[in-house]
This record gives C-alpha cells, sequence and structure tokens, in this order.
C-alpha cells in the first residue's frame, strides 16, 4: 500500500477503512522469518530464499534485506555490536536430509552501511542424510550466562541443541537430540527456565497450512523440555503458544523480541492472511507470560473501551460532572413483584450540553459505564506505527474529543483530533496482560513519558515503571 | 490478566443472564450457604433468598431481629447467622450492635429450624470513630480460630475474635482496627495469605451508586493488609476486585463459595440491575486467582466459540474431512512483485455442511483452523434449570442445531438436533485459573459427576474432573464474527 | 570438484544399496539384526511386558505396501478410512502370523527411492497406476525406543519408505478382565486401530508421533489373549507410531505380558 497524503480528519477516516490494521503493513511477505534484531535504528528480518523484510518504526514492513546463501529458515541475533546471521541448506551432497547450519557475521544489517559486509559462511555441521535428524530451520539463544545456543531440525526425526563459542560461533559441544517431530526450533530464556519453541502442523499449504507454535520448558538448556501436562516434547509433547485465526491461518517460526522489562513481542509468520490473499505474511504480536508459560496476546482491536487503571481499577474519565442518572434506590426490597423492566443506559447527547466546549481535564473516576469515560480507540496506521503496533488516536465516543499530552507532562482533551503527535498513542500489552499507554511525543520534552496514575484519582505522564501497576492500564471493551 | 476481555459479539436475547433468575432481589446479601442441598443468603432488613440450584432464586430465607447486612457460616453442623442491630446511621447516630446467633439448619420447613436467642460480641458508641454494622466471617482453615471483621465508612473496620464453639466473643479479645472507610467488609483466606474485603464508593443510590469491591492482604490474620501499590487498608488502601460493568451498576458485600479445588465462586450485590428496574440483585461470579490477588471472572456470555483443550491447545470439532479451502500457498516470494491484493473469503457453513454425515457425529480435538466443525454457538437454556451461579446451555455447532451430547458410553459425540434432554445441556464453570470446566448435565446410565476431559491431544471424553492437569481444562476464544 | 564428489558419493551409496538388497534376500535373523540396529531386535524371547512407561515394544510387522502418497495433506478421514479398508491380504484384519510369514499382495508400483527426494516418484497425471504383486515377509521384533520406527524398519530394509502402508499386530495376554481402558496411540502419519477386531481409532490428517495423541473410548481387555492391530500409512516423511493403554485418570496401564501370537 502506497504512503498517501494527508489532508485533514476525513481522508484519516477514510484510509482508515480500507486498511486492515491487525497485521502489519506496507509489504510484509516472508516465509519463515528469523527473530526480528534492531539495527542502527531499524528492524531486520531474514526469510527462507534469501533476502528480508526492514522496517523503520516496526510496522511498516517492505523488502531491502540482505542475506546470501539461500537455503531456509535464517534466524539473527546480536551478540556484542555484531549480529550472528545463521541458515541452513544442503550440504552438497544431494541426499535430502543432509543439511548444514552455515554461520556469517556482520557488523550491520544495514546494506546501505559502509560496514556492511558478511564474512565468509561458517559450516556448523548438521545431518548427514541417513540419520533421524535434518539439519535446517536454526534458531539461536543467548542464554543468561553468557552461553550461545543453536538449535536445528524438522520433522524428520529429532530436533537437536548444540553450543556454539559465542565470539566464533565454532560449535564447541556434541548435538543432543531435544524433541521429535518439529520444525522451526527457536530456545528462549524467562525467569529461571528455558523454553524450547517449535512448530506442529502443515507447512506451506496456503490457507490450508496447519502450522502451530509450541513450546516446552526445562531448567536446563539441553532439556528435558516438558510440556503442561508432563510430556517430554522429544515424546512429541508440546503445549500451544499460538495456531490460526479465522482469518490468519497457520503460526510458525517464533522470535522473540524483548522491548524493555515488562514488554515482549512474538514475531512469526501467518502461512496464510485472508486479507492479503492467502499469502505468508510477517506477523508481530504482544508475548506474554503466565504461570511461567508463554502467551500469545492478541492484536489491538478498535473499538469502544473504558480505561481502567491497575492501580485502583477506576476508569480514565473527562473531568466534568457527574450527571445522575434517573431511577435512584428501590429500597430495601427483596419481595416486590413489580414489573420487570429495562433501564436506558446514560447516551452522550443526555450530558454533552453540560461539558464545557474547549480543553477539557481528566481525572480517574469509578467506573459507571458513563459517556464521559467511554473512549473511542482507532488505529491510524497513517500515521506510523512502533514494533507491532500502529498509533492510536482516543477519542471520547461519539466526538472528536481526543486525549492529548501536553507540554507540562500532562494530559488533557482537546476538542478536536488533528493527527498531531501529542494526540496519538503507542498501546503495548505489557508481559502480565495490562498495558501500557504512551504518547507518540510529549511537546517541549525528549523523555519517554506514559500514562500513569499518580494518585486514585489522578492520571499523569511519568516514567514507565513494570513494577508498579502505577504505570499499568486495563483495556475492558463495551 | 486482570480481566478476561472476551472479544465478541452478543447474541443475548431479550432475557438478561447476566444476573440470577427468579426474584433475586437483595441488598448487602450474606455469603452463600448451602444447607439441606439449598442455597441460602441473607440480607438487611429481614429474610433472605432461597435457591434450589443456585440459579433461580426466590425469597422465604427466614432471619429474626432485623438489622443490616448479615453474614452466615457453617461450623460443624451448625449455622452461625451474624448481623448489625442498625444500619449506617439511619438508626440516628452510630452506636450499633453486632449479634450472633446458632441454627441447627437454614431451611424454615425443617423440623430442626430454631434460632438460638441472639447474644452481642461487638458494639459502637454514639461517639466513637466505629459504626459496628456490616459483620462477615472467616474461620481460620490454618488454626480453627474465627475472626470477625465490621464497620463502614464512619471510621474504622475491627477486628475481633470469637469462639467457633459457641459463638461469643472470645473472652480479653481486644479489638483491632484493620482498615478504615469502607464498608461491607469479610475476610478470606488462601495458599498462605489472609485477605481483607471491603467496599469503597456509594451505595443505596440505585443506577448512580458508585459501590465497588476491594481487597487487601496480610500474612498474618490481623493484618496489616495491603494493597497492590503497598498501601495498608487502615491508610485507605484497597486493590480493586470488581467495579461496575455496563448495566450492571455498584458490587458490594462480598462472599466467597468454595465449590472444590479449583472451583470458586462469588457473591455479591449489584446496586442497580438496568436491566431489572434498577434494583438490587444478588450475583454470583466465578472467583479468579492471579498472583495471589483474587479476580472476579465474567458472566459466562452466549456467542459462538472456538472451545480450545487446555491441553495441547487443539480445538474441540465434528469428526468429519477436512474441506480444503480456497487460497494455497503462494510460493515462499517475499517479493513485492507488484500483484493486486485479494481479500479471500472465509470458509462457510453452507461450503461444507453438505460433505457432513447426518446422524450421530463424533467429535475430537483438531488444529484450529476457524474452520465451520470447529465452531461452537453456545446458548444458555435458561428454562432447564441451573446450577451455582449459571444456567445450563446447549453446545451447537454455529448455524446449526447440531448439539454437544454425552452418550451411554461415558463418551462425547454430536447430535443432528438439540433435544433438550439433560445429556445435551451443559454446565460451564470457570475456573480459578481463568480456564473452564465443561460438564454435562447428566450422562445417560452412569452417575459419575463427569467432566469433558482431553486424555489424549485428539481425545475429548468424559472423565473425573481433575483441577491439577490441563486435561480437565478448556478456553472459550472468542474471534471477530466472519465479515 | 563437488560435482566429482557427489558423483563418488553416490556410487557409494548404490554400493551399499545393493549389499542391503542381499542381505535381505537371505532374511535370516542376523541380517535383520544388522539391518534394524538401533531401532529394532529380532524376538528371542517368548513374551515380552510393556515398558516403564506402558508402551507396547513387541510387534509383529509386515514390510510395506506401497501406496504412493505424494503429500500429506491428502489424509482426510474418508481418503483414510477408504485406502485402509482395501484387502491388501488374505485376512488381513484376523491373521496372527509368525515370525518369517509371506503374505502376497497386489500393490500400486512406485519406483526405487530417491534418496534426493522425501517424495514417492509422482507418476504422470495422466498415467493409470500400475500394480504389482509382491511377497512380503512379516518380521517379529522388539523396538529398541518407546515408539515403533516404522520409517527405519523400511528403510533397513530396502523397502519403499514413503507413500506405504505398515500392517502391524501384537498380542496383549492378561491375567484377568482389565475394565476401562483406553488405546492410546501417537501416529505418524494416519492409521486404524483395532482391539479384538473392533475399530476403536481412526487417525487422520498431517499429524505427528505425540504420546497419547489420541486415545479411544473405554475397552476391556479380557482375561486371555486381545489382540491388538494397527495400520499406518504415511506419504513424504517419516512414518512411527507409539501405543500404550491408559485408564481415566490418563496413567499407564500395565500388568499384562505381549507375545507375537
Amino acid at each position: 500500500m502506497k504512503k498517501t497524503a494527508l489532508s485533514g480528519l476525513t481522508a484519516l477516516t477514510a484510509l482508515f477503512l480500507s486498511i486492515v490494521a491487525s497485521a502489519q503493513i506496507g509489504s510484509p511477505y516472508i516465509h519463515d522469518p528469523s527473530t526480528v534484531v534492531e539495527c542502527d535504528g531499524k528492524y531486520y528480518t531474514f526469510g527462507t530464499g534469501s533476502g528480508g523484510l526492514i522496517s523503520e518504526d516496526g510496522w511498516n514492513w517492505h523488502s531491502g534485506g540482505v542475506r546470501p546463501g539461500g537455503g531456509v529458515a535464517p534466524d539473527a541475533i546480536k551478540i556484542g555490536d555484531r549480529y550472528l546471521v545463521v541458515y541452513s541448506t544442503g550440504n552438497g551432497s544431494g541426499l535430502r536430509y543432509s543439511s548444514h547450519v552455515y554461520a556469517m557475521w556482520n557488523k550491520t544489517l544495514d546494506p546501505e552501511s559502509p560496514d556492511f559486509e558478511y564474512s565468509e559462511p561458517m559450516d556448523l555441521g548438521g545431518s548427514n542424510g541417513y540419520e533421524d535428524c535434518d539439519g535446517i530451520d536454526p534458531g539461536l539463544m543467548m542464554g543468561p550466562d553468557g552461553r550461545l545456543w543453536l538449535v536445528y531440525g524438522t520433522y524428520f526425526g529429532y530436533l537437536r541443541i548444540r553450543e556454539l563459542d559465542p565470539k566464533t560461533a565454532q560449535p564447541i559441544s556434541e548435538p543432543v537430540d531435544v524433541a521429535l517431530s518439529c520444525e522451526a526450533g527457536e530456545m528462549t530464556y524467562n525467569d529461571g527456565w528455558y523454553y524450547l519453541l517449535a512448530t506442529h502442523g502443515t507447512c506451506c499449504s496456503g490457507v490450508n497450512s496447519t502450522y502451530e507454535i509450541i513450546v516446552g520448558r526445562s531448567k536446563s538448556p539441553t532439556g528435558p523440555y516438558v510440556d503442561n501436562v508432563g510430556r517430554d516434547m522429544i515424546h512429541g509433547g508440546g503445549k500451544l503458544v499460538l495456531a490460526s485465526e479465522p482469518r490468519r491461518i497457520g503460526a510458525g517460526h517464533f522470535g522473540r523480541f524483548i522491548v524493555g522489562k515488562g514488554i515482549e513481542k512474538m514475531s512469526f509468520h501467518f502461512e496464510g492472511d485472508l486479507d492479503r490473499s492467502g499469502r505468508s505474511v510477517l506477523a508481530i504480536r504482544p508475548l506474554m507470560w503466565k504461570d511461567g508459560w508463554p502467551v500469545a496476546g492478541e492484536p489491538f482491536e478498535n473499538g469502544e473501551y473504558s480505561l481502567v487503571s491497575e492501580r485502583r481499577g477506576y476508569a480514565l474519565e473527562l473531568a466534568v460532572n457527574n450527571v445522575p442518572m434517573a431511577g435512584g434506590m428501590r429500597g430495601f426490597n427483596r419481595n416486590g413483584d413489580d414489573n420487570v423492566v429495562a433501564l436506558e443506559d446514560q447516551k452522550l447527547e443526555d450530558v454533552i450540553g453540560t461539558w464545557p466546549e474547549g480543553e477539557i481535564s481528566l481525572r480517574i473516576g469509578p467506573e459507571l459505564f458513563r459517556p464521559h469515560q467511554a473512549w473511542e480507540i482507532t488505529e491510524v496506521p497513517e500515521l506510523g506505527g512502533f514494533i507491532g503496533g500502529a498509533y492510536c488516536k482516543i477519542t471520547i465516543a461519539g466526538t472528536g474529543r481526543a486525549l492529548a499530552a501536553t507540554a507540562g507532562k500532562e494530559i488533557v482533551t482537546v476538542p478536536e483530533f488533528t493527527g498531531a503527535p501529542e494526540q496519538l498513542w503507542r498501546i503495548d500489552r505489557l508481559t502480565d496482560g495490562t498495558y501500557r499507554i504512551m504518547p507518540k511525543s510529549v511537546p517541549g520534552t525528549d523523555e519517554e513519558l506514559v500514562l500513569v496514575s499518580v494518585a486514585d484519582s489522578t492520571p499523569s505522564l511519568g516514567v514507565f515503571n513494570p513494577d508498579s501497576d502505577n504505570s499499568k492500564w486495563n483495556l475492558l471493551k463495551h | 490478566m486482570k480481566r478476561i476481555v472476551f472479544i465478541c459479539i452478543l447474541l443475548l436475547t431479550g432475557v438478561s443472564l447476566h444476573a440470577q433468575t427468579g426474584a433475586p432481589y437483595i441488598h448487602d446479601p450474606s455469603s452463600i450457604v448451602k444447607s439441606d442441598g439449598k442455597y441460602f443468603t441473607f440480607g438487611t432488613g429481614g429474610g433472605g433468598l432461597i435457591s434450589e440450584d443456585g440459579w433461580s432464586w426466590h425469597s422465604g430465607a427466614v432471619r429474626p431481629g432485623g438489622g443490616a447486612a448479615p453474614d452466615a457460616i457453617k461450623i460443624g453442623d451448625r449455622y452461625l447467622i451474624i448481623y448489625g442491630t442498625t444500619g449506617g446511621g439511619m438508626g440516628g447516630g452510630h452506636a450499633s450492635k453486632i449479634m450472633t446467633m446458632w441454627n441447627k439448619t437454614l431451611d424454615p420447613d425443617s423440623p430442626d429450624f430454631a434460632y438460638s436467642e441472639p447474644v452481642m460480641v461487638c458494639e459502637s458508641l454514639v461517639d466513637e470513630d466505629f459504626n459496628a454494622i456490616d459483620p462477615g466471617v472467616l474461620l481460620d482453615p490454618t488454626t480453627g480460630r474465627l475472626w470477625l471483621t465490621c464497620g463502614t465508612y464512619f471510621g474504622h473496620i475491627r477486628q475481633v475474635e470469637l469462639d467457633p464453639k459457641t459463638g461469643f466473643r472470645v473472652e480479653g479479645n481486644e479489638a483491632i482496627d484493620v482498615g478504615r472507610n469502607m464498608e461491607a467488609s469479610t475476610m478470606m483466606y488462601r495458599d498462605g495469605w489472609y485477605y481483607l474485603l471491603g467496599t469503597h464508593g456509594t451505595c443505596c443510590d440505585g443506577v448512580n451508586s458508585t459501590y465497588n469491591i476491594v481487597v487487601g492482604r496480610s500474612r498474618n490474620v490481623n493484618g496489616p493488609f495491603i494493597d497492590n501499590v503497598g498501601r495498608s487498608m487502615i491508610q485507605g488502601g484497597g486493590k480493586s476486585v470488581v467495579t461496575t460493568e455496563g448495566r450492571l451498576v455498584g458490587p458490594g458485600h462480598f462472599g466467597r463459595y468454595i465449590e472444590e479445588e479449583g472451583v470458586e465462586k462469588m457473591s455479591f450485590h449489584w446496586e442497580a440491575d438496568m436491566d431489572q428496574s434498577g434494583r438490587s440483585v444478588l450475583a454470583i461470579r466465578p472467583l479468579l486467582w492471579k498472583d495471589g490477588w483474587p479476580v472476579a471472572g465474567e458472566a459466562f456470555r452466549e456467542g459462538t466459540y472456538e472451545i480450545q483443550s487446555v491441553r495441547s491447545g487443539y480445538a474441540l470439532e465434528l469428526e468429519v474431512d477436512f474441506i480444503r479451502a480456497q487460497g494455497a500457498m503462494r510460493g515462499l516470494g517475499r517479493g513485492n512483485e507488484p500483484q493486486p491484493n485479494v481479500v479471500l473469503e472465509e470458509q462457510k457453513l453452507e461450503d461444507v455442511a453438505g460433505t457432513w454425515p447426518e446422524g450421530v457425529i463424533g467429535a475430537r480435538n483438531g488444529y484450529y483452523m476457524g474452520r465451520p466443525w470447529q465452531r461452537w454457538s453456545v446458548i444458555p437454556v435458561p428454562e432447564a434449570g441451573g446450577y451455582l451461579g449459571g444456567p445450563y446451555y446447549k453446545i451447537v455447532i454455529a448455524g446449526t442445531d447440531r448439539a454437544l451430547a454425552a452418550n451411554d458410553k461415558a463418551e462425547v459425540e454430536t447430535v443432528p438436533a438439540f433435544t433438550g434432554a439433560p445429556e445435551q445441556l451443559w454446565r460451564i464453570d470457570q475456573l480459578t485459573d481463568g480456564t473452564y470446566r465443561i460438564m454435562p448435565k447428566s450422562i445417560p446410565g452412569h452417575d459419575e459427576p463427569y467432566a469433558l476431559v482431553s486424555l489424549g491431544d485428539c481425545s475429548p471424553t468424559l472423565a473425573p474432573f481433575d483441577f491439577k492437569s490441563d486435561n480437565s481444562k478448556w478456553d472459550f476464544r472468542c474471534y471477530s464474527p466472519v465479515k | 570438484m563437488k560435482r566429482s564428489f557427489r558423483i563418488l558419493l553416490l556410487l557409494a551409496l548404490m554400493a551399499v544399496t545393493a549389499v542391503q538388497v542381499q542381505a535381505q534376500k537371505k532374511n535370516s535373523k542376523i541380517d535383520v539384526a544388522e539391518a534394524l540396529k538401533g531401532y529394532f531386535k529380532p524376538v528371542t524371547t517368548p513374551s515380552a511386558t510393556p515398558d516403564a512407561e506402558g508402551f507396547i515394544r513387541r510387534w509383529m510387522i509386515l514390510e510395506p505396501i506401497s501406496k504412493p502418497n505424494p503429500t500429506n495433506r491428502v489424509f482426510t478421514d474418508s481418503y483414510t478410512r477408504e485406502n485402509l479398508s482395501v484387502e491388501y491380504f488374505p485376512d488381513q484384519l484376523t491373521v496372527l502370523p509368525k515370525d518369517g510369514d509371506k503374505v502376497k499382495v497386489t500393490m500400486e508400483y512406485q519406483p526405487p527411492v530417491n534418496l534426493s527426494s522425501n517424495r514417492p516418484a509422482a507418476r504422470p497425471q495422466q498415467d493409470q497406476p500400475k500394480f504389482v504383486k509382491a511377497t512380503l515377509t512379516w518380521h517379529a521384533l522388539d523396538s529398541d525406543h518407546f515408539f515403533v520406527k516404522l520409517f527405519r524398519f523400511a528403510t533397513g530394509l530396502d523397502k519403499d519408505r514413503y507413500g506405504v502402508i505398515f500392517w502391524t499386530v501384537t498380542v496383549i495376554n492378561c491375567e484377568e478382565d482389565i475394565e476401562n481402558v483406553r488405546l492410546a496411540v501417537g501416529s505418524n502419519k494416519a492409521a486404524r486401530w483395532w482391539v479384538n477386531g473392533e475399530e476403536v481409532l481412526l487417525l487422520a490428517g498431517d499429524r505427528h508421533m505425540g504420546v497419547d495423541s489420541a486415545v479411544s473410548d473405554r475397552v476391556t481387555l479380557k482375561k486371555g489373549k486381545n489382540i491388538l492391530r494397527g495400520v499406518t500409512m504415511n506419504g513424504p516423511g517419516m512414518s512411527e507410531f507409539c501405543a500404550r493403554f491408559i485408564d481415566d485418570t490418563g496413567k499407564p496401564v500395565t500388568g499384562y505380558t505381549i507375545t507375537c501370537n
């Protein structure tokens, strides 16, 4: 989709309607994407074949990544100030299951950089064509202790793990079988556990692919990796992370991207995106952790929400008079048998006349599902995005009144949304399932500030603290 | 996840199924207690509600003494009822007394039904920062000691100790202040933590009530009870448990009901149900636990879902052929070769239903692909009765009448049409970890209370429920409807 | 240079293959033992027991019947049932063979295995399938693993390995009735399973082998002999299964012996 010059709100709205915002935009066409890596302020992922995708903001992706060597299903990791890229290809024997993993270093992933130069590929070993292993689909992990691990393999036998020297990427241990009948292995470490992610199911069958991401965990990097019902992955076990959604089919090739403490993303492909001709596309979703297991967050969905503070459970609202509704207390009578009637909800037109016309400040009040607490949150993909999402406008439902950051590091609502960066909001699902809400920019400061509860009743902007409920919000869909 | 957010289109049909049915009108309900196979809750004023099944409620419970906001607990084979003699200054000032009395049964029709003489266990004077109403009790499962908290917005929440044998105040017991500026306090214990619950906000203002339930926790039964941002309840702290939800306004008067390990409910009132004239009604919701905090589950919503086995992540589906949809692999092309984007249609029921057999079709679990044989409409059948907190449901393939049913081999299958038979009715309980238990109302020829269980990844069956195993657990995933 | 290496390797391979074919022609116990090393051993004891996790490792396995399935996408329920209901040899649902028993089958021809491909060689669409007669042998084997690696059975004996059907049978001997047990199978790929002649599982789809992937309804293992029979069909890639009996709580059932007939 081409970028279009914008002229005002009407254009914005019209454009939005024609764009599917819950997938990445641009040309995110890729199969078997490597873990997303940041380099010189841009994001990169490599795929099967050659080349890969680049994104300036993590939201709008286009081709342009350069990776020689061909082969399949690369992975990439930053180690120190260098990037290690691994991929796999046949070792020349001509045997179907004889594949080796190759590794190469680069100082940058940016093909425009003068430093861009891959080292000669190193053979990290693989399969000889006769054994129960097919040495493709490599995945890399740097453990918390600085040890580097490689996993590889497919449905033809075992996934294997071996240790590499993080300075040279040369193998320094013999491979260990860790899982049976998986593909797209990837390891990660979280809070005392090593995780092995992989896929089950069929790839490469478009919208009929049954690819799905599964996981097991272990206290040791070499396993055993055990699933939620106690099965070892070497016995075919695996707990589901993500399969298909009705219009996005076949999740595979997990990669983890840590934005910061408490904010993580998972990258993968969907084998078939029904909104994009059934093509294979890059996907980036919130990654959450529940009871020590990775859980895929759903994409943000436009709609009417309450913005509820995790601190107190109260809702962000306009600081206007709370207009009472008709219908007072009906006594303590438990036995009345008068006709039961449905009362009408308070409507915007019942109260909007009592609101001032200019800026209105904000507070946090007991949730009552009233018009001054009802927020329409709408992605504005044409105004850019961040890793895995588009910026949103946050307006009082039924109006153009928009939430905005102010030069005083506070928040306010302005009567109409103009598209100014302080009216655009980045919404990230956190690893605990709550949300961080962050303006694209705050006038007069470069500080990265987020929406916080400084008191039960008082919202403001402050520094994000993943350990404080003051920094966290829930989106309660109406 | 603090709230389980259903991204879902509701298909509610006239009757509001968010609240209990019958005439569940009550204010300040006590904890729900089971006696003689029935459920009881007492409210402000006198009397209370009875339910045979936990879902349909009607008045009829009997509690003398009037006053406000009672609590009830079963201790041994007797019931202890606790109430405050006046309410919230309405009696003129804040002098009040907490009274306790025993009964061998709560069923007014039982020959054993007789309350003992009430005794006073706690008192507030006209002039102190304390108002002795809204009692709540906890029998500490680790020590067997009985604790009572009471108080309102007028000053402190106080904790006293009662003798669980007599219901009297323990001799020499000194009251402890454990909270401030709340009402409807009660305590609970779980997994090494003591919890103090109460309400903040305004009661008794119908649809404009801002009542909401809050909690703090402590490792010590006497507090201090600390909230999620480190404030003590005595400093006015409190983490939110449940607030107003759309047309249900002002939750208050928490009570916990443990059915079995992993299956818990919370009872409370909504100050106003806008679908029931804005009256105050009894509510029963799943009680969930997350990171050591109580979380209110949502009332199950009618809708069309993927029913996902927690064991394998596979989706409950008909045992029918996988019919391929249009849209094959588009090459490994990452290229940006210009090609017009095409929006593909999802496979529809009519594309595949003709290939299905007409009679009984088995059920299994398979990779979720969003296909018609994996889409289940879960629809309440209110006339078929219910269980604590919910009605029975039929579970049918969306767009058809093909219904999930238990059979006489204690296995699960689908029948071509829903008949209302008990083996086609399903009880759905949200578990304390947020997942669900799905149980048939009955299994032909079997008395065992079996639940839907995945013993194999692909094989749903009916077998004993085990909260410790993901085999027994299911998720309902609700996606945006087909456009 | 690379090309010449490739040719050398191919020649070496052909030599290996020739040796394997010769070995197979003799079909003596020793040769089978060598050919299946690391996966199976010929049965040498009168009876076996399930392993500690309840897996059944002793099986009679028939050399594979060719049934070219060029992809794993074909394994719908109907296709599986249809193709695994064909009578390939007499009494295939009742026979209790002995080691070395021979079976005459008519099966679809496929060219010899091409090691550079994981697929059965596809015949041109317009051509009619060509059928050939073959004599296949039953082997009494103990698996070295909890699973039965059918692919390595075929590979070791130098048989077709992709697009094939494996018949397997074993006998469960119980001292008393064992009620309410379930057959739990992990299967790569499509399969049908019978207990005492009753079909208890039909496994369709592009599936991987996972322990307890699918379980049957409750069955009773009766006092005395019980016949457990499975037929597994693959396309490209591996083929293997694992099987055990479990109870209503998912725990393995043991306490029986396993014999070949």
